[in-house]
């Protein structure tokens, strides 16, 4: 069996072990969401409803407002209780729209599956807007938008990000166990509308029960492959997976278009098919609640129920809480508040308590070049480190700190415990700032 | 012996040659260069840090003789350069620099809720991008940026986490304006005494949560305040130094103010200050 992968990278340990056997659970709604009207990549929503209004199970209640923008829907039957100023998972408070569940009233999706048949890929897009989706695996970045590449660049491959990479997270893998047949019809639908000459279902080696199952079904779609790519992080992010399937890099700065490649989550796929097929609206989606809980699990739940909700369902935390992470520990972000809302692109709850939060000392560079053999993109971490470190922002932006994508691979390696990623993150944003 | 006396003189001859050329070139290309400036270079501190707008002291020195800096123009000199420079141009000086910079939070560790623990980059910059470990998303971190940038040693890290502005060396110069992420400082007039410390625009619930001295937008001190002085900026109250000729006009909100937001300049300087 040849495994396709990238140059760099790095092998944390995977601890899927935790929630992968957990099957996918609807957990009953809690007392109150939050709704962010920010939980896409662009302009925010704009709420189209008044307060102590009524609201339905995956009625429209903030439209799209700009040409990068999504409607929101209502994840839960309830009473609007109006707009607040509510903590968010990406830091700070944002604008929130505060719903009363009616627990009652809280029913699943129901309705008749429509063929696909006769929509024109407008059609399709138009839907997929209009159901407010956006990319699963974390970026959140709208769906419709993305599915309308320059028309002057010609889509040769078609990949299905099936790698999960990032350690403990396990979302992915249950939807890829327990509804294969529903995420290939999603992937047929973005095909119909992408049109590529191949199709690829890109999966890691940790996962070959997914690979197995994934296989049984496609036997149906010939024109699908399953790729299976060595587990190395971050084997799952956009670029590297097309360097590993096409063997042909990204250039810098650029897009996966700009390779003939088109990269969607395999939960993005799924979310397609349910609104085209079943006119489901994006108001629940998957999230993994893992680490120190007793019950690592797989739920899925209304966006807007806060962490701290699913973190008793999960069993509560064992030991004492240390932190809350929104994500996985290579990308995730610490949660200042527990009680912010799960949004579109949380892909997992990560837990740790007092044993596994590291706090030892932050060191020198004792030059090693760990950090520059494992980063992805081809940079040198520690040299990028100096320049910032003295604030010279234009020599870190000359030696392509903006090319960082924030993977964490340098950090993790680094014996010296260096806040690498952190840095660059505040150089990107400091370089950007000066454009300005 | 009459051999050494060719050379020596014909030295004597150029020696006596390039005398009369110096000087006669010293009279003919004499720059007349206003005796002021001269005084003046004695006076200033000769360390050419440039908040004045000049290149460097002398440049500074020479503006000033020809009107384009004011007599009070050099920052770093404080009152004591103004007076000296005053004399020297034969004008009254008014002395002391006219401005200072105040700290818009009274959320020290005592006041402000830390929700977070933070170990990651240790500036206000770095953690401002993360959300701040502090309830309130628009008071100090507390990480020095703003003591470590000012040219004057004019703030110091007080024990409750909040930088203090040292009056006598604050130039006024608006380095800690710039610098603070969370655009904390402010600079007002000396003749300005009670001012509104916060720059909170969170609602009152928010704010009770977090802080027991931020502003609640409850717009009392904009009913209590004469004119259009205070004005509601959504739910912070907005001071206009521009219509405040008289600093008591802002007593009844220093004295009104539910949550002790106003707080006077003077007092804080003599409570904190080294
Ligand atoms: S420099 Fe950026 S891309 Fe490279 S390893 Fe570090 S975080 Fe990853
Ligand atoms: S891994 Fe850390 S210690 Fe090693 S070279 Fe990179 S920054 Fe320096
Ligand atoms: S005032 Fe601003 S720069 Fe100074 S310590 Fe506080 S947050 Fe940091
Ligand atoms: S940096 Fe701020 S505190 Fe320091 S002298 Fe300038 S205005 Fe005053």
């Amino acid at each position: 069996m040849r495994l396709l992968t990238f140059k760099g990278g790095v092998h944390p340990e995977d601890k899927k072990e935790l929630a992968g056997f957990a099957p996918i659970e609807r957990i009953k709604p809690p007392e109150i969401v939050y709704l962010p009207l920010s939980q896409h990549t662009g302009v925010p929503s704009k709420p189209i409803i008044e307060k102590k209004d009524e609201v339905e199970v995956g009625m429209k209640i903030a439209e799209s407002n700009g040409k990068l923008s999504v409607p929101l829907h209502s994840s839960v039957a309830g009473v609007y209780m109006g707009l607040v100023n509510y903590p968010h998972p990406l830091g700070g408070r944002k604008l929130a729209m505060k719903i009363k569940v009616d627990p009652e009233r809280t029913e699943e999706w129901k309705s008749e599956e429509k063929e696909v048949g006769t929509l024109s890929n407008k059609d399709i897009i138009k839907i997929v807007k209009e159901s407010g989706i956006v990319g699963m695996g974390g970026a959140a970045f709208p769906t419709f938008f993305k599915m309308q590449p320059p028309p002057d660049k010609k889509i040769a491959d078609l990949i299905i990000n099936g790698a999960e990479c990032e350690p403990y997270l396990t979302a992915d893998y249950r939807l890829m166990i327990e509804r294969a047949e529903d995420i290939l019809k999603g992937i047929d639908i973005i095909r119909r509308v992408i049109n590529p000459d191949r199709v690829w279902i890109a999966i890691e080696s940790n996962k070959m029960d997914a690979v197995e199952r994934m296989k049984e079904v496609s036997s149906s779609y010939p024109s699908f492959n399953i790729s299976i790519h060595k587990t190395k992080y971050p084997q799952g992010s956009e670029k590297q997976l097309v360097q590993a399937v096409k063997r042909q890099e990204v250039p810098e700065g650029g897009l996966p278009f700009d390779a003939g490649a088109y990269v969607q989550n395999i939960g993005t796929a799924l979310a397609v098919y349910e609104a085209v097929c079943y006119s489901k609206p994006l108001y629940e989606r998957v999230v993994t609640v893992t680490g120190s809980v007793r019950d690592p699990s797989n739920f899925l739940v209304p966006i807007g129920t806060p962490f701290d909700y699913l973190i008793e369902e999960a069993g509560g935390v064992i030991g004492t809480l240390m932190k809350v992470i929104n994500g996985g520990p290579m990308m995730g972000i610490a949660q200042v508040y527990p009680e912010v809302p799960v949004i579109k692109g949380t892909t997992g709850i990560l837990i740790q308590n007092r044993e596994e939060v590291f706090s030892g000392i932050v060191g020198p560079c004792i030059r090693c070049a760990a950090c520059i053999d494992v980063c992805p993109m081809c940079l040198m971490p520690t040299e990028i480190n100096k320049s910032i470190e003295t604030e010279n922002f234009d020599k870190a932006e000359e030696m392509g700190v903006l090319s960082c994508m924030e993977c964490g691979g340098c950090a993790y390696v680094c014996p010296s415990n260096i806040p690498l990623v952190q840095q660059f993150k505040y150089a990107k944003n400091e370089i950007m700032k000066r454009r300005k | 012996m009459a051999s050494i006396l060719i050379p020596v003189g014909i030295l004597g001859g150029i020696a006596l040659f390039f005398g009369i050329f110096l000087v006669i070139s010293a009279e003919k290309f004499k720059v007349t260069m206003d005796e002021r400036v001269e005084k003046l270079i004695d006076v200033l501190p000769g360390i050419d840090c440039g908040a004045c707008g000049a290149p460097g002291c002398s440049a500074f020195a020479e503006g000033v003789t020809k009107g384009e800096y004011p007599v009070n123009g050099c920052k770093a000199g404080g009152e004591e350069v103004a007076t000296a420079v005053a004399e020297i141009m034969g004008v009254e000086a008014e002395v002391g620099g006219e401005e200072v910079a105040v700290l818009r939070c009274l959320g020290g560790t005592d006041v402000a809720k830390r929700v977070a623990d933070y170990n990651g980059i240790k500036t206000c910059a770095a953690l401002h991008l993360l959300g701040g470990d502090k309830g309130c998303q628009y008071g100090c971190l507390g990480l020095n940026d703003c003591v470590e940038a000012c040219p004057f040693d004019a703030l110091v890290m007080g024990e409750d986490g909040l930088p203090y502005v040292i009056e006598e060396r604050c130039t006024a110069c608006g380095v800690c304006v710039g610098t603070c992420p969370r655009e904390l400082f402010e600079i007002i007039s000396k003749k300005q005494d009670i001012y509104l410390a916060c720059r909170s625009y969170d609602d009152a619930k928010t704010v009770k949560q977090v802080c027991s001295r931020g502003c609640i937008g409850c717009s009392l001190c904009t009913r209590v305040t004469l004119g259009e002085t205070v004005t509601m900026d959504g739910n912070l109250a907005s001071v206009h130094w521009d219509k405040i000729d008289d600093n008591s006009i802002l007593k009844p909100a220093l004295e009104k103010c539910p949550t002790k937001t106003y707080i006077k300049r003077s007092e804080l300087r003599g409570f904190k200050n080294a």
